[in-house]
């Protein structure tokens, strides 16, 4: 188990490396080459803030604080899904806090908690994406936007995605996306209960 | 050509768009959009069909509401609205028989008619469009076309007529002012880092648009994005810069897109690289993108993001024109300024002059948005009465409430009630009455919207955006947040409406950046302009609009409830009890105050205080 886990890491930090490669190992590329590895992981691991630091040749902590600075990037692992829902001032005004309360009354969320046990869906408030004349707007992983939306609409949207999830949610099709992450997935489980590659 | 811009992407114009494609190449009449077939169409009025058909993507027509827009050339039609299923029938009717699909046209409802062409509705009908005037008939990821509608040959001219201090001057006469929301004076600013001395300097096109509520310069990034690279380039040129950076918020994927898509095609034709156009001028153009962090459309923090760090904002002077981007002079302009500038280039000082007021000249683009009828981008000339953007370009309130406040210019900027509608839209005259332009963002509130409750909806995200660096705005935008969440809570006082006016004051006067500084204006401008309510909130423990979650309280009024059971079957909380044909009654102790019964009740009997 252990050689795998450390093959899982080379894995992992061979990608990082390629990606801070290709940003030059300029300090400049910084929030790019973050914004890069959340595209590969859906989340900045830790061991890989300080690989990078060390690539840099800068301290940990101004990773660190680049990276917890931005509201883009994010410590904890995300959902296969990420859903935003919009509350700039437009969607406000046209009550998007409805539909808030139904994505977190539909994935079971509670106050506080973004991203559901099974890392199938995230929530996320947006503060503006400029699609304002569609207020109120909800998008799905960034390509998939959604317009002057209701409640119920956006019910029959969640639903369409639960559904989808229960028929073909398995460890393999999450593999399709992306290479690094499942392996950090089921590791996560691996260490939470032993039998993680079971509970989807 | 069918929109492809956020707002129709949303409402699903890819798929109008391939069903076109599909049906016209069934019938064999399409043909590759090329110059030399004129795909714009302006020149010639001839049938269509006899050149064959093309089909494109265009950028954002600025109609959001009536999304998927698709324009058809040369006759100018503008279909609205339209499904995959309508497709056939304008291929049928309008692009093979050349007849009008009446029931895709734009419908005026004030006239009761329909309209044909896009200048004819009302929506357009008072607009000036400068900076949006390519903006929805171009495709924006095709070079050709924008070079057909004029694109660079002001900076041709530039390179081929005039030396920096020619166009520095140019831009000063012409009176262009910064349109991110300042107005700082462009031709100035250039003229400070013109002056300095370096080796290298740095132009910066700022299109970290992160006003919740303003979306004209996502529009323009992503329906004319060579005018902002030609805009980009004049200033470089100008000030004496080889290097520009345009930065983009991390929410505008499809701006990043057709940007980085313009500057490859713009290599590919010489317009940036080496000697451009045979000139002794290089520049050349890297997209960086944001994170998503409010603060970094402040130009000192966007600099710092540029580099690689936190976003935080620095003391000025220095400004960055002397000491900016890895230390050498920079100038940063909003992508609205830049995209002014060919036209400046073309058209001259005088021309741009001609429109707007005398110290505030040219046009400006705002957002419209919240709760009018026609949602999308105006462009206007500057002094345009504000009521008329409103009632006549934006159609007035939806679902007939009655209007109660416009806000402008983002969480920077301030609301309005119905007294102020009169004010011009200019710099000065918004400035005057506790407003700003902001990026202009306008957005329309009616009666069901509560005062206390947006200022606090500002406040909570000049709370989240607030880099921390300085204790006015760290602290002050905290405590402010505190008060207004007691407030709408209904457990303020008459001592917590003191204590937020003064602070708000205080945070005015000592945050760092200008963020900081304008944070307080949503706060201070509804305390003056809806006093009142703030006054309901604290001392009658009510809140006038109904929002406030912890003020309100449901009843049924007995005369109007016929008791058809429908509320009682839609509470999730089993709060509404009563018989079957009799008025039914809510149990406060169990009523979470969802709204649903007021929503489903068809008879209005729900009342709510």
């Amino acid at each position: 188990m252990g050689k795998e886990i450390e093959q899982v890491f080379q894995r992992k930090f061979d990608k990082v490396n390629s990606i801070v490669d290709k940003h030059e190992r300029k300090v400049s590329n910084l929030i790019a080459i973050l914004q890069e590895i959340q595209t590969e992981y859906r989340y900045l691991p830790e061991e890989v803030l300080t690989y990078v630091a060390t690539a840099l040749g800068i301290p940990p902590a101004t990773v660190y604080g680049v990276a917890t600075f931005y509201t883009q990037f994010s410590m904890k692992p995300k959902g296969k899904y990420i859903i935003k829902v919009c509350d700039g001032t437009a969607c406000h005004v046209r009550h998007s806090e409805k539909l808030r309360y139904l994505v977190r009354e539909k994935l079971g969320l509670d106050d506080g908690k973004d991203t559901t046990d099974d890392l199938r869906f995230t929530l996320e408030t947006v503060s503006c994406i400029g699609a304002c004349g569609l207020a109120p707007v909800v998008t799905v992983n960034d390509d998939e936007v959604y317009g002057q939306m209701t409640p119920e609409a956006l019910a029959i949207v969640l639903d369409q995605l639960i559904s989808e999830e229960h028929l073909d949610g398995s460890i393999e099709e999450k593999g399709e996306k992306t290479d690094g992450f499942p392996a950090e997935n089921e590791q996560a489980h691996e260490s939470d209960d032993g039998k993680g590659r079971q509970r989807c | 050509m069918v929109c492809a811009g956020t707002g129709c992407l949303a409402n699903g114009s890819l798929k109008v768009y391939e069903k076109l494609r599909e049906l016209v190449s069934e019938k064999g009449l399409l043909i590759d959009l090329d110059m030399t077939q004129d795909a714009c169409g302006e020149a010639h009025s001839g049938e269509s069909t006899a050149y064959g058909i093309g089909i494109a993507k265009s950028g954002c027509h600025g109609f959001c509401q009536m999304g998927p827009l698709v324009r058809i050339e040369p006759q100018g039609i503008l279909y609205v609205s339209v499904k995959p299923e309508d497709v056939e029938e304008i291929v049928e009717e309008t692009l093979i028989k050349g007849r009008i699909v009446t029931h895709l046209l734009y419908h005026d409802s004030s006239q009761g008619t329909a309209v044909k062409t896009e200048d004819s509705i009302p929506f357009y009908k008072r607009q000036y469009r400068v900076v949006l005037a390519n903006c929805g008939r171009i495709n924006p990821e095709d070079i050709r076309e924008a070079i057909a509608m004029g694109g660079y040959y002001a900076i041709a001219k530039v390179l081929d007529e005039m030396t920096p201090d020619q166009v520095i001057e140019l831009v000063n006469a012409s009176g262009l002012r910064g349109r991110g929301g300042a107005g700082f004076p462009t031709g100035r600013k250039w003229g400070f880092a013109q002056g300095a001395k370096s080796c290298r300097k740095y132009v910066i096109c700022n299109g970290d648009e992160g006003d919740p509520g303003a979306f004209m310069d996502r529009s323009v990034m992503e329906g004319d994005p060579h005018k902002i690279i030609e805009g980009l380039m004049i200033a470089a040129y100008a000030v004496g810069a080889d290097e520009g950076f345009i930065y983009v918020r991390a929410e505008y994927p499809v701006a990043v897109t057709r940007l980085k898509k313009a500057i490859k095609e713009a290599r590919e034709y010489g317009l940036l690289g080496r000697n451009i156009l045979g000139s002794d001028f290089s520049f050349d153009i890297t997209v960086k993108e944001g994170a998503g962090a409010f603060v970094c459309g402040e130009e000192t923090a966007l600099i710092s993001s540029i580099e690689g760090r936190r976003g935080m904002p620095n003391p000025r002077p220095p400004y960055p024109a002397a000491k900016g981007l890895f230390g050498k002079p920079t100038i940063i302009n909003n992508v609205e300024t830049l995209a002014n500038l060919p036209s400046i280039v073309l058209k001259g000082d005088s021309w741009f002059k001609s429109h707007g007021t005398e110290t505030s000249p040219g046009t400006k683009t705002f957002a419209l948005a919240g709760q009018v009828v026609n949602t999308g981008l105006v462009e206007v000339p500057m002094g345009f009465p504000l009521r008329d953007l409103v009632f006549e370009v934006g159609g007035g309130t939806r679902t007939g409430r009655r209007f109660k406040a416009v806000q402008i210019g983002g969480p920077s900027g301030g609301c309005l009630a119905e007294d102020q509608l009169g004010v011009a839209l200019d710099y000065e005259s918004l400035r005057k009455v506790g407003a700003m332009v902001g990026s202009g963002g306008i957005v329309v509130m009616d009666e069901d919207t509560c005062m206390v409750e947006v200022a606090r909806f500002f406040m909570q995200f000049a709370q989240n955006e607030s880099c921390g660096k300085c204790v006015p705005c760290r602290e002050g935008t905290k405590q402010m947040l505190a008060l207004l969440t007691k407030i709408t809570n209904g457990e303020g006082t008459k001592e917590d409406l003191e204590l937020l006016e003064e602070l708000a004051l205080a945070v005015k006067d000592g945050a760092l950046c200008g963020l900081g500084k304008t944070a307080p204006n949503p706060v201070l401008t509804t305390l003056k302009y809806f006093r009142s309510e703030y006054e309901a909130h604290v001392f009658e423990k009510r809140c006038p609009a109904g929002v406030c979650q912890a003020l309100k309280s449901y009843s049924i009024d007995p005369d109007k409830c016929r008791g058809c059971t429908v509320c009682q079957q839609a509470c999730p909380v089993g709060a509404i009890s009563g018989e079957r044909k009799r008025p039914h009654s809510i149990d406060a102790a169990k009523c979470i105050k969802c709204n649903t019964c007021v929503e489903k009740c068809r008879f209005g009997a729900i009342i709510k205080e």
